[in-house]
């Protein structure tokens, strides 16, 4: 992989500029691992009625909201100092937009958080048992593409990708099992709106999974993904 | 990694899809300096009335590169040509030793790094190709010179002096008047070497400002060792090392997702 594409082992003249970009990256790195917990705390909290839990996820997106901000203003002095070029000024200009999806992943796992909250004084629906599986396979999107982000592993990254597919189809159908519920029994129409928004957070989670991989195989290769998501072998 | 690169340059031309006709085609040009080996088998296109930068590191060619394309050279003893620079349309080798190189620098003109303005007065610096030419006439003397300090973005600056001498004025308007002198003959192609490292920002501005308007009515090469510079002047972009053309495409690809490792160490400032 590495021979066909541009490698960063090689230090920069001026030493300083790779202190700052190593920076940049575990910035982006320690947001990821909060994001991360958050969407695996917010998922825990809700199957186990943990409103602490809760409350903590909650509490975590100030560390995520100022990491954010460190990375603007990390990024816009890289760009004003050292006009980066080639995969220096991919990966710099990608941080910004990788920090964004973070930061939007950790919104909507504290959405889920404050709903797993309200959730714990109502009656448990069945639907309820599937949730923990979509949280499943969105937490292990994320946590891949953390890990291709940190390894530069494109193919780790295009993996990733693919897998967003399996994460709609989920959705879709609680979704429709979740309608049927309503209609069934208009008691639960609360919860179970509750519930689809939560299935929604946890789709837009890997949907953020998958805005990264896109960048990482850029970040790498200069190139953008840009076919329809399915169709691409 | 040798063979690999062998094979790459071959095939280094921008893409083919939306660029301008033409200009020149430089075709296994070697060049020796004595014994020594300078460029190293070049194969490029120039392409018509669009700025191509020639960058890369110190002594890796670029210079001499430019310098062929008006035999510059062969002032210099002991240097060989091998190889051709053909210039179209009549497609002339102007290269050969067949080709007369004052003709060739007839059609193509050339900026050096510092301004060096001829110890005459602002008007006579731009008049002095046209009189080698032959015009004697002072009306069309008078009216080409004005086009081509207007071409220069110099004349409204020096129309009221033009009886001063050219090196009373500043550095960045030595340098503009040194681009109107080489326009002034309506060369087919004009060559900067390093045009603006002598200046300050401002007027760095104004000849790069000068560089991107030039490209429409004039095929434009220009080497610089600012990048940014050639990423904010040039449409293609070359990058040299040790003798080779180790990379050549459409500048904002290059400078953003180079091809080759080198270009892409050199770029990023990863050069040990």
């Amino acid at each position: 992989m590495r021979g066909q594409t541009e490698a960063l082992e090689h230090q920069h003249i001026v030493r300083a500029f790779d202190e700052e970009l190593a920076r940049l990256t575990s910035a982006i790195v320690e947001m990821g691992g909060l994001a991360e917990r958050q969407v695996a705390d917010a998922v825990r909290a809700l199957s186990e009625r943990d409103v602490e839990l809760a409350a903590r996820v909650i509490q975590t997106d100030r560390q995520v909201d100022a990491l954010e901000e460190q990375i603007d203003q990390d990024v816009i002095k890289l760009l004003a100092l050292r006009q980066p070029m080639a995969i220096d000024l991919r990966l710099i200009a990608m941080a910004l937009k990788i920090s964004n999806d973070l930061e939007r992943m950790s919104d909507y796992a504290v959405s889920i958080a404050k709903r797993s909250q309200r959730l714990t004084d109502q009656a448990e629906l069945k639907p309820l048992q599937h949730i923990p599986r979509i949280g499943q396979a969105c937490l292990a999107m994320v946590k891949d593409v953390l890990d291709a982000y940190v390894e530069r592993d494109a193919d780790k990254a295009g993996a990733v990708w693919h897998r967003d597919k399996e994460v709609d189809e989920q959705y879709t159908s609680l979704f429709r099992e979740l309608v049927t519920y309503m209609l069934e029994d208009p008691r639960t129409i609360s919860t179970c709106i509750d519930l689809l928004f939560i299935a929604k957070n946890l789709e837009r989670i890997a949907d953020h999974a998958t805005n990264i991989a896109e960048k990482i195989v850029f970040i790498i290769h200069g190139t953008e993904i840009n076919r329809p998501r399915h169709e691409v072998e | 990694m040798g063979a690999q690169r062998a094979a790459t340059v071959l095939e280094v031309k921008p893409n083919r899809e939306h660029h301008p006709a033409v200009k020149s085609r430089v075709k296994d040009l070697n060049f020796y300096y004595g014994k020594s080996q300078a460029l190293k088998r070049i194969n490029m296109e120039i392409y018509e009335h669009a700025v191509t930068a020639l960058i890369g590191p110190s002594g890796c060619g670029k210079s001499t590169l430019l310098r062929c394309f008006n035999r510059m050279h062969d002032l210099t003893p002991d240097t060989h040509y091998e190889g051709e620079i053909r210039l179209y349309p009549d497609d002339v080798n102007i290269v050969s030793s067949e080709v007369d190189p004052i003709e060739v620098r007839m059609r193509i003109s050339m900026v050096f790094q510092k301004p060096n303005p001829f110890p005459k007065s602002i008007y006579e610096n731009v008049a002095y190709g046209l009189r080698v030419r032959g015009i004697r006439n002072r009306t069309e003397l008078d009216g080409r010179v004005e086009a081509a300090l207007r071409g220069a973005a110099l004349w409204e600056e020096v129309k009221d002096r033009l009886d001063e001498p050219g090196t009373a004025l500043s550095g960045g308007q030595q340098q503009r008047l040194c681009i109107a002198r080489a326009l002034a003959t309506d060369p087919e192609i004009v060559l900067f070497d390093e045009p603006t490292s002598a200046l300050d920002p401002i007027a760095t501005a104004s000849i790069e400002d000068l560089i991107i308007s030039m490209a429409g009515s004039v095929t434009v090469l220009i080497v610089t060792h600012n990048m940014q510079q050639a990423a904010r002047v040039s449409t293609y972009t070359a990058f040299m090392y040790l003798g080779e053309l180790i990379e050549y495409g459409p500048t904002n690809e290059l400078f953003t997702r180079p091809r080759q490792q080198r270009t892409s160490d050199y770029l990023t400032g990863r050069f040990g």
